[in-house]
Parts: structure tokens; C-alpha cells; sequence
């Protein structure tokens, strides 16, 4: 006899999500579905706007994460429009990126992912969200989250106008400059980060990795796949948010390719399943090979983790130090634990903290130059951030007179969708047995996915922290034989 | 006395309108200790079954964001309509059917071809498209239904009131919250925000000149744009005149003209005809071609004027010829 489990609702992103466990006849899983019920059409209503407009419309896709859209969408339409922002635009855009960066980790940390550590997996579901995260670290520290969060994100805002879905970027740079005051506010902003991260990193060390159990659960097998991994990185093969080449490693770690942005579509294909509205990334030179990994399959991962395993390291000093502790901890690079992502991200948000002390110090983030104005015809631009949940991509095609016929989004999140698949089926197989779900499952389901941040959850982003998880074991015929539920931290 | 039970949930939507309940930062803490979150899913452990226990009419208020454009939505808002005394349609897209109701430009089949097909990074050869059921080896799949149209939410259900903005700025949720909690609200279907145009309390209004007239558009990037004065007085399409104010000028602060998320001014329906009306009024020519000519240098008339109001406009979507 068939069962299956349901999961669903899960919250994120653009709806829901929702996940079909199907159990053999002895009850152990057989397979998996992650499934993604919705669907906006962006990529066909960009048709026919002005590709100005572009960075004000597609950060709808994601009010947590429309900076990586709005960014994205900015330097496609540099491109197309065949302009340069002058060094001053840069740099503001780089800053605003970081602040955001920063933010956004400390956020998951601190009210999603984080929980299931500080709080602890096994912990009452009831406290196992940021109100337990304050109990247990206290009260001071939790008002320092919320401090820290809320300055950062006013850099946001100052540059932006708002920090959900800002306005800064124009074709050929931003719309408004730094001002003293600005700067000053700032550098105090940029220094408290970078202690702010440290502490957080310390506070990860001191909960999670003294605690043996929590390392075994890490480094085990059931948070374990090993992929290619993608992020984007310097000339010197070190991760940049805002810019670079996109680097693919193997799963040993040596480099698969390594190439421009605007060679994207020579490199990646979407394959499409007919029980998700989501698509399927994979690497085209390796070929879709259904949900498995290794080698011999094109599915790769993206964000945190996959940034640091597809670079050489980071190119602030303290960032470094803590990624060489990072490796040194999971036995070397590249790391294929999935729970790492966590501690990745906290390596990344101090590399975002010091690399916005370095931008407010430039002298140039002052210039009078924001703008560089296009002077040609606009044709096709193609751009690319590191989201902070993993590389993203807008690619439009438009006609002389800037009018879109064509956008092409390959989005953080979904290139994770595959990878985010089998790690729900390797944590489901892994943990259910001979047909019996027991109540502490739902919580190591969901932190096989709660790793990758899921921004297919904006739901991740947000106070108290908590996603629902349902899951329902019917028989064939649908009838309903057992419901579980509970808080999820 | 209990709490009232309060209710927050979203259809077709970004996010975003959660955030900014987040953004309350230390006064969630206020609304928590006046009412019962009952569902939150962004947030707080929820259940359809829960909601589905409820007695009708036990939430005091629901608030709702995001379009509708699937079945499963569409499920929902009817769903929390009854369980819910008030209804505030929560957010841009809630309230006119947002960015996403430019969807209403197409329809399913168009979108599907594109996402699923045409687009070049799909590798689909054999022309797989999401189905509403799926057999698989091991049984049933199913996904909810995609509508060929984006609905704001007063198109599927009766919305008590509105909450303007993408997202609605803080002190509005607060406003609102407060006055629903005292009682002290106004008739059914007010918009919850000021009722004057974002002209009225824009800082540059100042320099907006008594007679507005413009003789050429020039699209933000084609020019720099002054820090201070009137978009409309240099050119830059700015759709103020047009929008109801609330929004804390922040597009403004940033130097970049509004788009509109705020929707119509009081006794407006549609907001695009509004600004279009506006805008034939500040052009300097009577001459018919020359109009012609200043009207040409917008070439997406419907994305400018209708960024954030398509589905609720008189226009609603595109028509398509019956077949």
C-alpha cells in the first residue's frame, strides 16, 4: 500500500510551496516532490516596457530580496543601454548592495535559521524562534540585532528612498549622491557591522560548534549532496556580491568554468517538470539528469556555501580568517554539507560588513559624478549579482527605442530548486522509516531546507521567524490517516 | 476579554507587504500584546484547518495582500472572507492588482509559452507544461489553477477597506490598526490614507511653476534629474497629480519620480485615464501633431500610467477577441 505524505502549507516566496513524500510498501520514501504552485508571468509582462523602468518593476518579484532584483535589473540596463556608470555610481551601488547583503544574513540568522541552534532542534517548538533566541542569548543582544538590522537597512533607505524596493539605479549609474552627513553616518553604521558579524560568528561558534552533537548532525549524511556550486568572483577568483565572472567548481572542487555574465546561456538550460510551475536549472556541458548528484549530474547549488567552495576565499582579511576556520572545521574545500550554509552566511556577512567599511572610505563615494548619461542605441543587457541566496540573472532584449521584446530571469532561489528537491528526499528518507513520522521529522525536514535560506520563502525574513509545516499521511484513496503539526523556529 | 483575533495572509504577492509588517520593529511588539495573530504564515504557525475552525466572523479583521491569480488564492480570500468581520485589502496589489496585474497584458497561454518555451535558457523539447494533475510512478500530483487574468482583491471578494502603497509605509499600518482596534473608522471602502494627491504634500511642489507646461517628455534616464525640482516641470513623466499621497515622498527622497503605488486620489477610478488627463493639460501645443509627437516619446503609455493599477482600471486586461 502507497502512502504519502503532504506537506503544506509551506510559506515562501511567491506563495507557496508545497512537498509530496511518497512512501514505498514497506513505509520508507520512495520519492519526493518538491512543488512550487504559483507563478507571476514577469518575464512576459517586461515585454513591451521601457527598459528604464526595469529596476522599479522586476523588484516586485521579491520585497526581502528587491535590491538583488533592483541591482540585477540596474546593470542589465547599463548594458543595454551601453553605458558605463562613472566610479562614483559604483561604488554607491556596491555599498547599498552590501548593506543589504549584511542585513538579510543577519536576519536569517538571527530569526530563522539560526533558532534551530541556539534554541536547539530538540527544544519545545514553542520556543524555537527569536523570542527563544532572546531568552537564551538575552535581551541585549536581541535588541542589538534589531539596532543593527534597522541602521544598516536605513542605508537603504537613504540611498534607495526605501528599502523595500528601492529606486537608486538608472541606466549609466544612481540617482542620488552621498553627502557628508551621509558618509559619516555610514562609516559608524559599516564599523558597528563588522563587530556586529564577529560577535555573531562567535555566538555560532560558542553555541554550535562546541556542541558535538550539532557537528555530527553538520557534518552527517543526512544534510549531505555532493554538486557543482556557482557563484561569481573577482580577478582573482575571490566571491563579489556585486559583480564579476560566474565560477563553477566540480564537486572536487576543481573549476569547471568560469565565464562573463553575458555567456550565461551557453553554460545553463532550465529544464521544466509538469507538477511545478518552477523551473529546473542545470549545467548545460554536464546535462539534466533527473534529482540526483555527483559529477555526472548538471545540478549545481548557489549561495552561501556554493559561493565559497566555487572561490579562491574572500578579499577582506577578517572574512578570510574566519572562511580558512570554516574549512579547516568541515576537513576542506569544497564543503558539501548543506547545514553549513548557516555558518557560511555568517562568513559572508562580516565579508559584507568590512567590505562596506572599505567603500564608505573611498574618497570617491563622494563624487559629484553619479551619472553617465547613454548615448547609444539600445539593444540587449545582460546582469548579474550574487543574490544573497544565491547568483542571479536578468537578461533583456529591447528595440531602438528602449521598449523590452524580450526578458530572460534566471532567479537565486530557483537554481537551488533542484538541489532543495533532493535534499528534502535525503533528509525524508533519512529520517523516516518503516512508515513511522514522528514529531521531531517535521523540524529536520524543514532545516534541510531552512539551510538554503529559501527565499522561495520571503517568509524567511521576517519576525517571529516561525513556518508553518503540516504534514498529512493519507492512504491511497486519500483518506486521511495522520496529521502532525507544529512551530517551526 | 480575549483579544481580537487577527488575521494576515497572502495571495499572489512579493513579500514585501510582510516586511513591512516586520518594519514596525518595536511596535509589532504593541500589536501583539492587543490582539491574537491567528494566522500569519510568513511569520507564526499556521493551518487551513485552523482558519477553517474558526467560527464565521470570529476573525475581527484579516488583512490580505497580494492579487489573486490562482485558484488556490482565490480559495483562500473567499475563505478568510467569511471568518473575517473586516477585510482590509492590504498593499498595491491587494488593493488594484499591483506590478503583477500587468500580467493582464496576456494571458495564460502566452505566459505559459514564454516561461515554459521560448524563453532561452528552457530546455524543453518536449513541450512539458505544468499540469493541474500529474500522474508520476508513484501517484497524483496536483497544482492549483492559473488564471488567465490578475484580479484585485475587491474582483473576488467584498473588501471592507484599503491599504495603499508597495509596501504600505508603517505609520498607515499603525494608523490603521489603531483606528480598527478603537472602532473609529470610516464607511466601508474608504482608503485607509490622506485624501490629496501626492502633489499636495510633495517638497518640491514649491518649485512646480502656477501653469505647468512641458513641450518635450524626456524619460528619466535620457536626463539628469535635479535634486529638487518638479519632475513635471522638467519633462520627467512623474504620475503625482495622479496618486493619492501617504507614501513619505520616498521615490521622491531618492530623486526618482512616483509610479503610482499609492493609486488613485479620492473619487478617482482610474488612475491611468486621471494621469492621461492631466497630462494632455500640461502640454504646451494645441497642435494635434506636435501632440502627437510628445505622445510618441512614451512609447509604454499602459506600463507608465498603469504600473500598479491594470487590473482594477476600467480597462482591467487585455481584450482578446472570442473565439
Amino acid at each position: 500500500m502507497t502512502k504519502r505524505i503532504t506537506i503544506d502549507p509551506i510559506t515562501r516566496l511567491e506563495g507557496h510551496g508545497k512537498i509530496e513524500i511518497f512512501l514505498d510498501d514497506r513505509g520508507n520514501v520512495a520519492r519526493a516532490y518538491f512543488q512550487v504552485p504559483e507563478l507571476r508571468g514577469f518575464e512576459k509582462f517586461a515585454e513591451g516596457r521601457m527598459a528604464e523602468e526595469m529596476p522599479r518593476i522586476t523588484p516586485k518579484i521579491c520585497g526581502v530580496c528587491p535590491t538583488a532584483h533592483h541591482m540585477a535589473s540596474t546593470k542589465a540596463v547599463d548594458d543595454l543601454f551601453k553605458v558605463e556608470p562613472p566610479r562614483t555610481a559604483r561604488l554607491i551601488r556596491e555599498l547599498v548592495y552590501n548593506a543589504f547583503m549584511f542585513e538579510d544574513h543577519a536576519l536569517h540568522f538571527y530569526f530563522l535559521g539560526g533558532p534551530d541552534f541556539v534554541v536547539g532542534p530538540q527544544a519545545p517548538k514553542a520556543e524555537r524562534n527569536i523570542l527563544g533566541v532572546i531568552a537564551k542569548v538575552g535581551l541585549e543582544t536581541g535588541a542589538k540585532v534589531i539596532d543593527m538590522r534597522k541602521r544598516v537597512r536605513n542605508i537603504i533607505i537613504t540611498m534607495g528612498g526605501r528599502v523595500i524596493h528601492p529606486v537608486l539605479g538608472l541606466p549609466g549609474g544612481v540617482s542620488r549622491g552621498v553627502t557628508k552627513e551621509n558618509r559619516e553616518e555610514f562609516a559608524q553604521t559599516a564599523k558597528d557591522a563588522v563587530e556586529f558579524a564577529r560577535f555573531s560568528l562567535n555566538l555560532f561558534g560558542d553555541v554550535v560548534l562546541k556542541n558535538k552533537g550539532y557537528v555530527d548532525t553538520i557534518t552527517g549524511d543526512v544534510y549531505k549532496h555532493r554538486t557543482y556550486y556557482m557563484g561569481l568572483v573577482d580577478a582573482q577568483n575571490k566571491v563579489n556580491f556585486y559583480d564579476g565572472d560566474i565560477r563553477v567548481v566540480d564537486p572536487n572542487g576543481k573549476q569547471f568554468a568560469k565565464f562573463p555574465a553575458r555567456d550565461y546561456l551557453k553554460h545553463i538550460s532550465e529544464h521544466v517538470e509538469p507538477w511545478s510551475y518552477a523551473k529546473f536549472p542545470f549545467l548545460k556541458a554536464v546535462g539534466w539528469k533527473g534529482f540526483v548528484d555527483g559529477e555526472k549530474s548538471g545540478i549545481y547549488r548557489v549561495a552561501p556555501l556554493a559561493r565559497l567552495n566555487a572561490s579562491d576565499g574572500l578579499a577582506t582579511p577578517k572574512a578570510q580568517t574566519e572562511h580558512d576556520r570554516l574549512y579547516d572545521v568541515l576537513g576542506g574545500k569544497p564543503a558539501h554539507n548543506t547545514l553549513a550554509y548557516h555558518w557560511a552566511r555568517l562568513v559572508e556577512m562580516l565579508y559584507a560588513a568590512e567590505r562596506m567599511v572599505e567603500l564608505v572610505k573611498d574618497p570617491d563615494i563622494m563624487g559629484a559624478h553619479i551619472r553617465t548619461l547613454p548615448t547609444q542605441t539600445p539593444s540587449e543587457g545582460i546582469g548579474v549579482v550574487e543574490a544573497p541566496r544565491g547568483t542571479l540573472i536578468h537578461h533583456f532584449k529591447s528595440d531602438a527605442r528602449g521598449i523590452i521584446t524580450q526578458a530572460n530571469l534566471i532567479v537565486a532561489t530557483v537554481n537551488n530548486a533542484p538541489a532543495i528537491c533532493m535534499s528534502v528526499e535525503r533528509a525524508a528518507k533519512g529520517l523516516i522509516k518503516d512508515g513511522k513520522v514522528s514529531d521531531g521529522l517535521l523540524n529536520m525536514i524543514e532545516m534541510a531546507f531552512r539551510a538554503y535560506d529559501p527565499c522561495f520563502a520571503c517568509t524567511t525574513h521576517a519576525l517571529p521567524g516561525r513556518m508553518p509545516l503540516e504534514v498529512e499521511i493519507k492512504g491511497p484513496d486519500g483518506t486521511l490517516i495522520e496529521r502532525l503539526s507544529q512551530f517551526i523556529g | 476579554m480575549a483579544k481580537p483575533k487577527v488575521a494576515i495572509y497572502w495571495n499572489a504577492s512579493c513579500g514585501g507587504c510582510e516586511e513591512a509588517f516586520v518594519d514596525l520593529a518595536e511596535d509589532i511588539l504593541k500589536v501583539v500584546k492587543a490582539v491574537d495573530i491567528v494566522l500569519w504564515p510568513v511569520a507564526m504557525d499556521f493551518k487551513r484547518t485552523d482558519v477553517e475552525a474558526l467560527k464565521d466572523g470570529e476573525l475581527a479583521v484579516a488583512f490580505l495582500n497580494g492579487a489573486v491569480r490562482t485558484s488556490e488564492q482565490e480559495d483562500w480570500a473567499k475563505l478568510l472572507r467569511r471568518k473575517a468581520v473586516l477585510v482590509v485589502a492590504f498593499g498595491s496589489c491587494a488593493h488594484l492588482g499591483g506590478v503583477p496585474g500587468l500580467a493582464n497584458l496576456h494571458d495564460r497561454k502566452s505566459i505559459f509559452e514564454s516561461s515554459y518555451g521560448s524563453l532561452p535558457s528552457v530546455d524543453n523539447t518536449a513541450g512539458t507544461v505544468p499540469q493541474r494533475t500529474t500522474r508520476v510512478p508513484e501517484g497524483e500530483l496536483e497544482l492549483p489553477e492559473f488564471y488567465d487574468t490578475v484580479y484585485a482583491l475587491d474582483q473576488v471578494i467584498d473588501v471592507d477597506y484599503y491599504l495603499p502603497g508597495c509596501a504600505p509605509p508603517p505609520n498607515l499600518i499603525m494608523e490603521a490598526i489603531t483606528a480598527i482596534l478603537s472602532g473609529k473608522l470610516p464607511p466601508k471602502g474608504s482608503v485607509l490614507a490622506p485624501a490629496k494627491s501626492l502633489c499636495d504634500t510633495c517638497p518640491r511642489n514649491e518649485t512646480k511653476p502656477e501653469k505647468l507646461e512641458i513641450a518635450r517628455i524626456k524619460r528619466p534616464h535620457e536626463t539628469m534629474l535635479d535634486p529638487e525640482k518638479c519632475f513635471l516641470a522638467e519633462g520627467v513623466i512623474c504620475t503625482g497629480p495622479a496618486t493619492r499621497s501617504g507614501c513619505g515622498e520616498r521615490c521622491i527622497n531618492a530623486n526618482m519620480p512616483c509610479r503610482g503605488c499609492f493609486g488613485p486620489t479620492e473619487a478617482v477610478r482610474d488612475q491611468g485615464a486621471k494621469f492621461l488627463s492631466a497630462l494632455a493639460s500640461i502640454i504646451a501645443t494645441e497642435d494635434p501633431a506636435e501632440m502627437e509627437k510628445v505622445a510618441e516619446s512614451i512609447p509604454d503609455t499602459t506600463g507608465l500610467f498603469y504600473m500598479y493599477s491594470l487590473p482594477s482600471s476600467l480597462l482591467t486586461r487585455k481584450k482578446t477577441a472570442t473565439k
